[in-house]
This record gives C-alpha cells, sequence and structure tokens, in this order.
C-alpha cells in the first residue's frame, strides 16, 4: 500500500534543494501574563459563554435540576447532585445527541485566550461526549488556569486527544462576522471554582 | 505530467479576469463590507498583543527551520505518527494523493464521505477524483457548504463564500436544501447545522486537512470554529488527512507560538472556538484508523528557489487577501486558483512551477507592490519581493517580445545621461498634443493609461537644463 | 551640509517644478545642493516588471554617480525605497538616500521649514513610504507647521492609490477600480490639493482626477514646503 518510491523521491527532492540551516529560534515573546481568575472570567465571556465563579460545586451544580446530563467517568461522587438524570457511559451516538447537556471538568484552562482544553481525562471523557449534547457546563478549577497558551501547553500530555474550546460553537463565515452556534454545543457555561 | 488542478482548467489570465469580476457591483460591495470588518478587527485582536513582532520573527525561524531540515522531520513524524497506530501515505502529485484516499475510501466500502475544510484536498482536486471514483464527498465547513451548494468557486482561504451575501446564501438554501429560512446568519447556520446533523452521525470515513503536525509527537492540529472539525475528527470510524508537507513543526513547545498567531491573523480572535489535537489512534475515542496523506504537489520544485520558498511558511491564515486593494477589488476568483489573494499570486504559480503558462504567469504581476500583505503577515513571508523575483522567471520564460524590446531600449538609454537627455528632449515634442496643459489620449499601449487617467504634458524644459543654464558656470 | 539631489527620472523629466522646489527648501535650510548631471534612472521600472539584469547596470551607475556623497535627497519614497532596500540585493552598496521628509526631520532635524501655503490639503502616504521606508507621520508633520495650511485627514489613506508602476497599464482596470475609491476619499475631504511624496502616484491621481474635471490639484510635497509668502507656490500642472 504504502508507496516507497514517492516517499524516497521526494526525500531527496528536499535533499537537492540544500537549504541552508535556519538560526536558532529566538523566543522572545512572553511566557506568561497577567492570569487569574478575573481575567479568564472576562475573555470566556467575551466568547457570550456563561460565567460563574463559586466555592461551592455541587451548589452551583443545582442549575442542572431537571435535566438530562451526560457525566463522563471520574466526576467527583459529590457533583452528582440529586434530581439531576444522569446518563452514564456506555453511551451511543444516538444516547448523546438526545441528552440535554454534559458536565464536565478540564485539563487546563487559559486565562489570556479564555480557552478551555479537555484531554480525555478523568471527569471528561472521550470527545463525542462534549460534542454532541447542545449544552456543555464545564468546571475549571482556579489552580487549572494557566496565564498563557506557552504556559498552557507546557502543562498539557500532546499525545492525548486534547480539544482546545473558546467559547461556544460560532462562525464567521457569513460576511466575516461571528455567529455563535453552529454544529458543537451552542450553549457553553463555566464555573470557575475559587 | 498531468496538469496540476491548483489552477482551473481554462481559467483566463488575470488581468482578463479581472476586467469581468470589476464588472460585478454585488461582489465589489461584499468583497468590501466583509474584508473592511475584519481589517479593523485584525488590528484591534493584533495590538492587544504586546509581544506579536517577536510572535512573528519566532513564527518565520520556526518555519524556515522546518524547511531546512525538512527530509528528517518528515521520516521523525511518520515514525512517530506510525507508533501511535497511524498509517503514513506519501504522494509525488495530486493525482497519486487522490488515488490514495480514493482507494482507501473504497477498503472502507464507503459511498460517501464528511470532509473538513482543508486547502490540501482543494489543492488536489480531490472532491472530483473522488466523484469520479464513486464516492461523494459532503463538505461540512459552512464556507464550503454554500460554495459547494451553489456550484460555485472558492474565492478565499479561510471563507471561500466570502464573495456570497446573506441574501445570496438563503436563496442557495432554499433551492438546494428545500427549506423555508431567513436571511439572519444565525438562521442560516441553524439550517446548515440541521442539515448535516444525519450526515455526522452516519458516516464511516472522514476527510481533513492539518494545519500542524508536530514532528516529534505525531500529533495533528486543525483550527476550526463551527464543531464540524471536532464531527469529522471524532465520528467517523476512519479518518484520512491530507497535508502537505510543509505542514510541519518540529516541536510540541512552536505550537505556541502558531496557536498565537493564526486565530489572531485569520478570523481576528484570541483564540478560534475549537482547536483539536490528536496523536495516531486513542483507543475508545475517536477513529479507530487513520491515515495521514503527505502530499508534495509541486512543494519540492518551490523550496529549491531560494527566494520563492518562503512561501512555504504560509499557515494559510488570509490576513494578506484581507488587507491586500487588488484581492478587494477583484475578489478570489481572478486568481484562477484556490490559492487566491498576494500569497496566491506567489504560491499557485510556484506550484504550477511553469512560467509558460499564460495563467500561473499573468498572477505574479496581480499586484500592486503595495506591501500591505508582508505588513500582516504573521510569518513574515515578503510577498512584494517574491512577487518581483517571479516576475523575473516570467521575463525570462517569455523571451523576445514587444515589452522585452521596449525595456532593453529604455535600459539602454538609461545607461548614458547623453542619451537619456536626448530621449527627454524628443519626448517633450509630446507636448504638442497636449491641450490645456494635459493629454487625454494616446495610441497603445499608453491608451492603457490614457483610458482613465490623463496624462500631464511634458515640460518645455526638464529639470536638468533648467540646472544646467541656471546652476552651472561653465 | 552638502546634499545630492538625485531628482529621478519621472520628476527631471515631467515635474521639474518638483526638482526646483526641492533646490529651494534644502537652500533655505542651508544645504549645499549639488545635482549630478550624469545621473538617470534607479531601475525600479525595470526591476519591478521582472527585468532585474537590466536594472542591475542602473544601480550600479547609481553608485557610480551619487556614491561619493555623504547624503542623497530623492523627492520620492518609493525610488529611494529601491536604493535602500533593493540596489544591496543586486550587489550595491549605494550611498545613504533619503526621502525628502525623512531627510528634514531625521537628518536636519526639522519640521517647522518655515513654509507658507493658504490651502485646503489633504495627504496620501504613497505605499513604499509607509512601508518600505516607515515615514510615519513625518511628512504630516511637516505639513501641520505649514503656515495658512488647513490640513484634512484623508480618509483611508493608508490603501494603495493603484499605480504600482507598469501595474497601471498591466492591470489598468483593477488599477482604475483603486483609483475610483482613492478618488472618492480625496472628494470627500473637500480638499482644494493632494499631496503626496510620490509624482508617480500624484500623476496617477491627478490623471484621474483631471479626467474627473474635479478642480483638486495634485502637489508635490515639496512644492508646498518649498512655498513662502514671499515666494508663493504657483499652479503649473
Amino acid at each position: 500500500m504504502i508507496n516507497s518510491a514517492a516517499r524516497e523521491e521526494i526525500l531527496q527532492r528536499i535533499r537537492n534543494a540544500k537549504v541552508p540551516a535556519a538560526p536558532q529560534t529566538v523566543r522572545g515573546y512572553n511566557q506568561t501574563g497577567p492570569g487569574g481568575v478575573e481575567l479568564f472570567a472576562e475573555r470566556v465571556a467575551d466568547y457570550r459563554a456563561i460565567v460563574h465563579v463559586v466555592s461551592d460545586v455541587p451548589e452551583a451544580l443545582a442549575l442542572l435540576k431537571g435535566k438530562r446530563i451526560v457525566a463522563p467517568q471520574g466526576l467527583p461522587a459529590e457533583w452528582l447532585i440529586d434530581g439531576v438524570t444522569w446518563l452514564h457511559e456506555p453511551l451511543t451516538i444516538g444516547e448523546l445527541d438526545q441528552a440535554d447537556g454534559v458536565l464536565t471538568g478540564c485539563a487546563v484552562a487559559i486565562a489570556d485566550t479564555g480557552t478551555i482544553v479537555l484531554d480525555g481525562g478523568e471527569g471528561q471523557g472521550r470527545r463525542a461526549l462534549t460534542l454532541l449534547p447542545d449544552y456543555h457546563l464545564c468546571v475549571v478549577r482556579q489552580d487549572q488556569i494557566a496565564a498563557s497558551v506557552p504556559e498552557a501547553l507546557r502543562r498539557l500530555e500532546p499525545t492525548r486527544p486534547l480539544t482546545f474550546i473558546s467559547g461556544p460553537s460560532a462562525t464567521s463565515d457569513i460576511e466575516l462576522n461571528r455567529v455563535e452556534g453552529v454544529h458543537g454545543p451552542r450553549t457553553l457555561e463555566v464555573l470557575i471554582v475559587t | 505530467m498531468a496538469r496540476n488542478p491548483v489552477t482551473w482548467l481554462g481559467s483566463p489570465t488575470f488581468p482578463k479576469a479581472a476586467r469581468e469580476a470589476l464588472q460585478d457591483t454585488q461582489l465589489r460591495q461584499n468583497l468590501r463590507k466583509a474584508t473592511g470588518t475584519i481589517r479593523g478587527r485584525r488590528e484591534a485582536a493584533v495590538a492587544e498583543m504586546t509581544d506579536w513582532e517577536m510572535l512573528r520573527v519566532a513564527g518565520e525561524q520556526i518555519k524556515d527551520d522546518v524547511l531546512a531540515r525538512l527530509d528528517t522531520l518528515l521520516v521523525q513524524l511518520e515514525e512517530t505518527v506510525t507508533a501511535r497506530g497511524g498509517v503514513v501515505h506519501w504522494a509525488r502529485d495530486a493525482e497519486e494523493a487522490n488515488r490514495i484516499v480514493l482507494d482507501l475510501c473504497r477498503a472502507e466500502q464507503a459511498d460517501e464521505v464528511v470532509k473538513v475544510k482543508s486547502m490540501a484536498t482543494a489543492e488536489i482536486g480531490l472532491n472530483e477524483a473522488l466523484e469520479a471514483g464513486g464516492v461523494r464527498a459532503i463538505e461540512t465547513d459552512l464556507a464550503e457548504l454554500i460554495v459547494q451548494l451553489g456550484d460555485d468557486r472558492p474565492s478565499h482561504i479561510l471563507v471561500p463564500a466570502i464573495h456570497r451575501n446573506r441574501s445570496e446564501i438563503r436563496e442557495i438554501f432554499q433551492r438546494r436544501m428545500g427549506i423555508e429560512v431567513s436571511d439572519e446568519p444565525a438562521d442560516l447556520a441553524e439550517a446548515a447545522r440541521v442539515y448535516l446533523r444525519e450526515k455526522f452521525l452516519t458516516t464511516k470515513v472522514a476527510i481533513s486537512g492539518a494545519n500542524f503536525a508536530v514532528a516529534d509527537t505525531g500529533s495533528i492540529v486543525v483550527l476550526e470554529s463551527e464543531g464540524n472539525g471536532r464531527m469529522c475528527l471524532t465520528l467517523p470510524d476512519t479518518l484520512i488527512t491530507v497535508m502537505g508537507i510543509e505542514k510541519l513543526v518540529p516541536t510540541w513547545q512552536d505550537l505556541e507560538v502558531f496557536l498565537q498567531l493564526l486565530p489572531r491573523s485569520s478570523t481576528a480572535e484570541r483564540m478560534n472556538p475549537y482547536t483539536s489535537v490528536w496523536t495516531g489512534v486513542t483507543p475508545g475515542d475517536g477513529p479507530q484508523r487513520f491515515h495521514l496523506v503527505l502530499i508534495d504537489n509541486g512543494r519540492t520544485a518551490t523550496l529549491m528557489d531560494s527566494v520563492g520558498r518562503q512561501a512555504l511558511r504560509c499557515i494559510r491564515c488570509s490576513a494578506c487577501l484581507n488587507v491586500c486593494p487588488v484581492y478587494e477589488r477583484t475578489g478570489g476568483k481572478s486568481y484562477g486558483s484556490v490559492y487566491p489573494g498576494p500569497i496566491g499570486a506567489i504560491l499557485t504559480p510556484q506550484l504550477v512551477g511553469d512560467m509558460h503558462d499564460p495563467q500561473a504567469a499573468s498572477l505574479p504581476y496581480a499586484s500592486s507592490l503595495c506591501g500591505a500583505c508582508f505588513e500582516v503577515c504573521p510569518v513574515r513571508i515578503d510577498i512584494p519581493s517574491v512577487l518581483t523575483h517571479l516576475r523575473a522567471e516570467v521575463v525570462e520564460a517569455k523571451g523576445r517580445t514587444p515589452e522585452s524590446v521596449a525595456m532593453a531600449a529604455a535600459a539602454w538609454i538609461f545607461r548614458e545621461a547623453s542619451r537619456y537627455e536626448k530621449a527627454q528632449k524628443a519626448g517633450s515634442l509630446a507636448r504638442f498634443l497636449a491641450r490645456d496643459g494635459k493629454i487625454t489620449s494616446l495610441p497603445w499601449p499608453g491608451s492603457r493609461w490614457t483610458s482613465s487617467r490623463d496624462v500631464p504634458a511634458p515640460p518645455a524644459e526638464s529639470f536638468r537644463s533648467w540646472w544646467r543654464k541656471n546652476r552651472c558656470q561653465e | 551640509m552638502k546634499v545630492a539631489l538625485f531628482a529621478t527620472c519621472l520628476t527631471d523629466t515631467f515635474f521639474p517644478e518638483t526638482a526646483r522646489a526641492v533646490v529651494r527648501l534644502l537652500e533655505r535650510l542651508d544645504c549645499s545642493v549639488e545635482f549630478p548631471l550624469d545621473q538617470t534612472c534607479c531601475g525600479q521600472m525595470h526591476f519591478n516588471t521582472g527585468y532585474r539584469e537590466h536594472s542591475k547596470p542602473l544601480a550600479r551607475k547609481y553608485t557610480d554617480v551619487f556614491g561619493s556623497y555623504d547624503y542623497v535627497v530623492a523627492p520620492s519614497g518609493s525610488c529611494a525605497g529601491m536604493v535602500r532596500e533593493v540596489h544591496p540585493t543586486l550587489g550595491e552598496s549605494p550611498p545613504r538616500t533619503f526621502e525628502l521628509a525623512e531627510f528634514l526631520v531625521d537628518v536636519l532635524g526639522v519640521t517647522d521649514v518655515g513654509a507658507w501655503f493658504p490651502h485646503r490639503v489633504t495627504y496620501h502616504p504613497t505605499c513604499h513610504s509607509l512601508r518600505m521606508l516607515g515615514v510615519g507621520d513625518k511628512p504630516l508633520a511637516l505639513l501641520r507647521a505649514v503656515k495658512a495650511l488647513d490640513l484634512v485627514e484623508l480618509p483611508d489613506a493608508t490603501q494603495c492609490c493603484g499605480f504600482g508602476g507598469t501595474f497601471a497599464v498591466k492591470n489598468a482596470e483593477t488599477s482604475t477600480a483603486m483609483l475610483a475609491d482613492k478618488m472618492r476619499c480625496v472628494l470627500d475631504t473637500g480638499a482644494e490639493v493632494v499631496s503626496a511624496g510620490d509624482n508617480s502616484c500624484l500623476m496617477h491621481i491627478g490623471g484621474g482626477l483631471s479626467r474627473l474635471r474635479t478642480g483638486v490639484r495634485p502637489v508635490h510635497l515639496a512644492e508646498i514646503l518649498a512655498s513662502t509668502e514671499e515666494d508663493p507656490w504657483l499652479a503649473t500642472r
């Protein structure tokens, strides 16, 4: 199946080009930034996501009552409050599509850009869980908030499946203006725990 | 060798195509509005960054390093992807790449595939090749969908349907989806959501491009906005990613530069809504079969050119299109290629690799050399310099033409002040063509000027002859 | 200070009043101006159109003619840009060459050159001064210091006027479309005079304005700065 002739020819042509070595990359850009809960909250809200700063997660989760919510493996037991229909894995694509929403934690967040990063770890689940339900509630602990993009990347394990989320699904495809809500969850709500 | 499908067969040369596009007042209004909006927003998004110039320099250096070590890094990527359960394929040209993808689709017995917007697959004409092989490709990016449903061609790298306004999009959706919908962007987006939902949930094979591939980890990165990318990258059983060989970065750390440069340059956001990163196959999460198709299709030829190769730094942000005064007026389709605008004017002819092709050869001239593109380029591609460099290649390929004869004569005159002065005196006779101090009509090729502009009458006396009379003592 | 004037072929041939204005202005500022008669063209048209080989002897000639001067001043951002940015890529080490506004502000250190120009003026920053040389606001600073001058800001000032050398004829329709927008911006200001630091762009903008019989005059920055109450600018085009 693999065309080794093509491989060899491409590599040989690259070598024939004899491109001179590049200078050492100068990383003079900012490695960190002001960071902080306030900046993160402000930047997430800029994307028209809903943001709450809370100290008690189970109490704040009352907003899910009466709904059918996907609960990925590894969510803290105290988050699974009464009054919510929790949907546990294994779930089919059809079941995910029919759920009212999903509750997750996250791996890292980025204050500078208002971004949440999921890595499929505990309390986040496989990627489809946060994609098909139309509503995503994400809990971010204060200590998970990195100040900058460089800081966040250092905290991540690149070989895990990663999803960087900055606000709800959106498009700029109509007259280059941002409109929220296309294929991904149309509502993103973030609980920042201090 | 087969022709490179990066340009559309039968496209007229740029001046001819532009002449026609300029007649389309709706197009010009749509483009003016869209590019005007994004220009202002990009400026604001960039102004927020105190270290923007440092990021640009780092972006340039990282990409130059990729080009310098491309063979080693590609082999490394092949190893890391393979180690994580992916299969890497190599394709010298469009035809070879299309055949690989078609064979993979057939092996999965797929007669329908969903696609994430990808310049690489547009460049190789993959959809047409799949169609011919009995596989229907469904574009899922909103703008690509608008183009596909409108039986249209893309006119922008990031927003292929930028030439369409909301009411035109509404008309296309109503006609092709058989629905009633308003021209509110939110309603149009909702219509696309409903139209594609079932396809996402049921299609077994997806095809994507890649914004970046990290050599040292084997991770592939796709930036998007709508979530159609996540759908394609997550739900199907099989994922085929088609990627130009230059889309590498050496290390995971290098992404910290591009994840800051790209969103602000393209959609003027601090970060795009969704970025997906995956490495080979992850058991229990996402497609369980992953193929990476690396395409050359003119890139290694471009790499040979010491000036032109910087075009391979491009990260397809479109900032250069949005600030280009030529693009704003002619639109993207005038460039006759999936890569329009300033970057297209330098990338397309290099990928075509034949300056005897009149259409490709017209592209380096599709610029006033104003330099706005270079100013905004996040990886500092000196587009004006590459344009003049490629113009020199065009001149060489064309050989003797009326223009080259005239240019040679002019250069001969300029080489000696005495000849130049004689020509000045002879030329000043043209003032007898003038009325009220101006000339309103000249024979060809001067008519190309006087069709819209008067020419001032040459003065009775040049500056040098004034200087000679008034300032030279001898 | 001894200064060599590089008039540029276009200004020498078509707009001698601009070069005379530079001489007047620099002499007023105590410079001694020389005009080496051997000068011709910087080779920009050839280079930018793809005739790189033809531009080489012209770049060489420029170095030969001006090489002995400490300062060369050109009333053109694009020709100064050609010398400074491109000649080195053609194997030359050209002498220090300045566009007029940068020479006045950076080298002579003046913004008020004692000029008087009782007209409503708008200024178009030409692309090569702006982006190749980074002249920035210097021309505006000079204009603001001109007595009796009413400076009006040009909307979308940094957009190219559409001249672009041979672009203006090779892609005449696109060039004209760009010109149309530039003219609309000029007319919106209500200015009587549109100024710039390049006669090439001014010839294009002025040619369009003349065709439409708008009555707006193109005047090179040097002519405005040379004009004084005792010896005022007189319309020549």
